[in-house]
């Protein structure tokens, strides 16, 4: 099994606030992995560290080593446009762009490839079905993506990113806006999405970790407790604080 | 426990609503009255020669404003150009670069007093320089008075409504791989576009009835506006202010009302058309 992510003492700040503590953590490749922790422990602000998305804020700063396929992606020349093709994102609540079902995945395709009008339309559709939205939408492609319902729209951003063909999806609680139905639907197509990209999925729902993730990482305090294989995670975890968590004791 | 009377609280709530339906009630057979007066004194004289007769001194053949309101429009026209493209990359940037909070602090504090300044001085103040410099009034003048006007007006419309919408979809486009103004003027603005353009056109039908800052800067003239660059221009503030007030004859009153319900009309036109087409959408559930 071969590792995607690796990190390094990672430390995060928001301004004098330190998020993050010395996180080490390593990321198999072409698996789930699911972060668990109680809300406000850094989970989020962890995978916002995977892509710099984070340095949109100018207070909020990182340091340590988070390498991806052997780099270093917090050195200074590492290109952010191309280390977000590579590193996909998406969000809590959906976010659609204010234009077309078609445009919403054609645009950042365009921003990376060069493609004549003809393969835009086969990749649209192709990332349309990845994301099993194409028989919702086919009727409607040119309709607007705000029209679509919250699962969909959920949706329609999981195809727009896996559009550009990414390794490594970030997702960060992204079934807690949306219906428990839509859920099942995304959890579904996450099962089907894994052979093809390394999947990293915070979540606040231990169940949905433990249905879906093939490893869970246990964050409290900004620290990693525990990481591990999800099933012994879940049935035999070597944290006393782990377990508490797990069982609901505390959260 | 004592319980309080639920008689008096009910009746708070009462007295409060009643008088704020009658607040609204006020404002509103106010506004109603304006538009009657106008109506009433400016549909006496109202015909269609006047919209396509050039306005004329007292003793005339034929009187009009059709000069006037070609100028009003390319007056206003040419405010907006000037104004337009500046505002909005002022509001964007203080509105997306948050990390030059002293620069922007700065720029809204001008915006501010800007926004403050009587539009009388305006008009002086572009009088000083460019009419005077130049010895001529022009519409081109009159246009960089309306300009100055707006921009305020423009910039801070920008920033609160590019406010609205949320980071995350900011750092939706940006995890996309988008360059920084690409996902501002290409997603951000685009989310926002209805109320940018909301904010530019009431700021224009505003400005559009502004008479004090034309009085130096573009006055009047009895002839169509092919002198925009370099003459004085024809507008419909000057000319009610001057048939409505300044002339002895009731002929020029009559027609200076007359003017007065165009430029009512157009403006409340402009504010139906902005309220109807562009209805506030609100991003995403």
């Amino acid at each position: 099994m071969g590792i995607k992510i690796q990190t390094q003492n990672l430390n995060f700040f928001y301004g004098n606030h330190q998020a993050l503590f010395d996180n080490n953590l390593v990321i198999p490749a072409n698996q789930i992995t699911a972060v668990i922790g109680p809300s406000g422990c850094g989970k989020s602000t962890h995978l916002r560290v995977y892509n710099r998305i984070f340095e949109l804020y100018r207070e909020q700063k990182a340091t340590g080593e988070v390498i991806i396929d052997g780099k270093n992606i917090l050195d200074n020349d590492v290109d952010v446009l191309e280390l977000r093709r590579k590193v996909g994102m998406i969000f809590q609540k959906p976010t659609p762009f204010p234009m077309s079902v078609f445009d919403n995945v054609a645009y950042p395709l365009n921003l990376h490839y060069k493609l004549d009008k003809k393969a835009i339309e086969e990749r649209v559709e192709q990332a349309l079905r990845g994301a099993s939205l194409w028989d919702e939408v086919k009727d409607k492609l040119y309709s607007s993506g705000l029209a679509l319902s919250g699962g969909q729209q959920q949706r329609l951003c999981i195809a727009r990113t896996i559009a550009s063909e990414p390794e490594i999806l970030l997702m960060d609680e992204p079934t807690s806006a949306i219906d428990p139905v839509a859920t099942l639907k995304i959890e579904e197509l996450m099962d089907s999405l894994r052979e093809r990209f390394t999947i990293v999925i915070v979540t606040h729902n231990m169940q949905q970790a433990a249905r879906i993730s093939d490893q869970t990482v246990f964050f409290y305090k900004g620290r990693i407790i525990e990481y591990g294989q999800t099933k012994d995670i879940f049935t035999n975890p070597k944290n006393k604080q782990t377990e508490e968590y797990i069982t609901g004791r505390f959260s | 426990m004592r319980h309080r009377s639920l008689f008096l609280r009910k009746l708070k709530n009462k007295i409060l609503t009643i008088f704020s339906v009658c607040a609204i009630g006020f404002a509103i057979s106010i506004m109603l009255w304006v538009i009657w007066v106008v109506i009433d004194f400016g549909k006496e004289a109202l015909s269609f020669d006047l919209f396509i007769n050039c306005s004329a001194p007292f003793g005339s053949m034929s009187y009009g404003f059709a000069n006037a309101i070609l100028g009003t429009l390319l007056i206003t026209l040419g405010a907006a150009v000037l104004a337009v493209p500046p505002a909005l990359l002022a509001g964007i940037f203080l509105s997306e670069f948050k990390e030059y909070t002293r620069t922007a602090n700065s720029i809204r504090f001008a915006c501010n007093v800007l926004m403050g300044m009587p539009s009388i001085l305006v008009g002086l103040f572009v009088y000083m320089i460019i009419v005077v410099p130049t010895g001529q009034f022009s519409g081109l003048a009159g246009s960089i008075a309306l300009a100055i006007l707006m921009f305020p007006v423009i910039v801070q419309n920008t920033e609160n409504m590019l406010a609205m919408v949320p980071d995350t979809l900011r750092e939706s486009a940006l995890a996309l791989g988008m360059t920084r103004m690409r996902a501002i003027l290409y997603i951000v603005c685009r989310s926002a576009r209805n109320s940018l353009l909301t904010g530019i056109l009431l700021s224009l039908s505003r400005v559009s009835g502004e008479t004090a800052p034309l009085l130096f800067t573009a006055m009047f003239a009895d002839s169509f506006p092919e002198g925009y660059w370099s003459q004085p221009t024809a507008n419909l503030p000057v000319l009610i202010t001057e048939y409505a007030t300044n002339s002895p004859f009731e002929e020029m009153h009559q027609i200076g009302w007359s003017a007065a319900l165009v430029v009512m009309v157009m403006v409340l036109l402009v504010n139906i058309f902005v309220r109807i087409f562009f209805r506030e959408k609100k991003y995403g559930n």
